[in-house]
């Protein structure tokens, strides 16, 4: 028998005494555990052995000696995760698995609305996102009915009410007739997230203007300019005033003020003035001398 | 329930580069909650980055650096790992994460379009040093849930969690 042989029969031996110790050694332990809770492990016979809890999210490392209960106290595994349990001794190494949940009670949540301004009434046009929390920032898992409210100052409110899948919930919101400011809130219990949307007119509605001479020029005027839903449309936005005759064209760009938009034109016997803002048009007048 | 047909079977990231086998990847047919559809560009930007932050945390815990995680993870996903090296380094530990496969599929696109989720079930092997000695090797299977959200080049893992089994 040469010495290589020796060698792995030697080996072998080891392995087996190995083999035949672990199979003596056994480890109790929950197979799930709350995260952030306390809990315990327990192996079985004597003497010294070190055990590691091991996991992307978290390493544990204990000197235990067998036979006790090895506890762990209430914060020490927080991370959500998958671990392995490893107790090794001298002439042993047994292993287990352990997962870790995330904690019930929901504590923070991740909570992303778009657009934060947009015009008013138009339908789903703002929609919000939440992802749910435990005090450990371990994603809850668990269905969890989340209230999604979209209230505005005269206290009207769109309710809606989603249970999240996989920790993630998502709705879509209205944005309502009036402008200003809206608060959109992600509700779970006591746990709040407030977003606020603001919204501004629509489009300019039944845009009209008036003329009357003013000299040798003419005075062309609006009516305040509002939206569809009686919104004032903000100062600044621009009204164009366009003179069409048979020369040529005029146009003049004017903000609004005061919620009107006021020019002054030159007249050509036949011309026609229009007036338009953005891509909506009012009303026309043509001017016979 | 059916399984939705697979779209992609046995695709191979190559890996190699630092020396590792290659993993097989599954892809199946996204089963996406929300109104956004997402675009096949994006799909295949989020998955090429996801399998890329395992080879991210591959050499961040084999090497205890915490600063290799930072290309691809980013939040709370970043800073949990980072702990655990952290961790590992005070304890003498290291640990190699080798992914073998993975069979994932992305179940959420969030409406505004700043996160996608992806359900993974990854098999890996992992093995535990203590002061240079190997103390085992073991196969993992587990369903990771992930989060990415957009970063300026890439999509990066904003949580990066193992659901129980």
């Amino acid at each position: 028998m040469n010495i290589r042989s020796v060698f792995l029969l030697n080996t072998m031996a080891l392995v087996m005494m190995q083999l035949s110790i672990a199979q003596d050694v056994k480890m109790r332990l929950q197979k799930t555990v709350e995260a952030g809770a306390a809990f315990s492990i327990q192996s079985t016979g004597n003497g010294k052995a070190t055990l590691y809890i091991v996991g992307p999210d978290q390493v544990l490392k204990r000197e235990i000696q067998r036979g006790e209960t090895t506890l762990f106290a209430a914060g020490q595994l927080y991370n959500a995760g998958h671990y392995l349990v490893l107790i090794e001794g001298e002439n042993f190494t047994i292993s287990d698995a352990l997962d870790v949940v995330p904690a019930r009670k929901p504590a923070a949540l991740s909570f992303l609305a778009k657009p934060s301004r947009l015009p008013v009434s138009l339908h789903n046009a703002i929609t919000g996102a939440v992802y749910v929390f435990d005090a450990y920032h371990n994603l809850i898992l668990i269905p969890t009915p989340v209230t999604f409210e979209m209230t505005n100052s005269s206290g009207a409110a769109q309710k809606h009410i989603v249970v999240t899948q996989d920790g993630s919930a998502w709705t879509e919101m209205d944005s309502t007739a009036q402008q200003g400011i809206d608060n959109f809130v992600a509700r779970i219990d006591d746990l709040s997230s407030v977003r606020v949307i603001e919204q501004v007119p629509g489009d300019p509605c039944g845009l009209k203007m008036n003329a009357r001479l003013s000299g040798q020029e003419l005075q062309l005027a609006t009516d305040p300019v509002r939206d569809c839903n009686g919104n004032a449309i903000p100062d600044g936005t621009i009204v164009t005033f366009t003179e069409t005759y048979d020369e040529g064209q005029s146009i003049v760009d004017v903000p609004l003020k005061h919620g009107i938009a006021e020019a002054q034109m030159s007249t050509h016997h036949g011309a026609i003035f229009s007036v338009a803002s953005g891509v909506v048009l009012g009303n026309q007048i043509r001017w016979e001398k | 329930m059916q399984k939705p047909p697979l779209i992609f079977c046995a695709f191979l990231i190559l890996s190699s580069a630092i020396g590792f086998p290659q993993e097989s990847v599954r892809i199946e047919t996204p089963a996406l909650l929300g109104p956004r559809s997402l675009p096949e560009q994006a799909r295949t930007a989020v998955i090429r980055d996801y399998l890329q932050s395992w080879q991210s945390l591959r050499a961040a815990f084999d090497q205890n650096r915490p600063d290799l995680l930072s290309p691809a993870f980013v939040g709370t996903a970043q800073d949990k790992l980072a702990g655990t090296i952290q961790q590992q380094v005070a304890l003498g530990i290291s640990t190699r994460y080798q992914d073998r496969a993975h069979d994932l599929q992305i179940v959420f696109y969030s409406p505004e379009g700043l996160s996608i989720e992806i359900i993974d079930k990854v098999n890996y092997d992992i093995q535990i040093i203590d002061n240079g000695r190997i103390k085992t090797v073991q196969h993992v299977t587990s369903t990771y849930v992930i989060v990415l959200t957009p970063a300026e080049v890439r999509w990066r893992v904003r949580v990066f969690q193992a659901e129980s089994e």
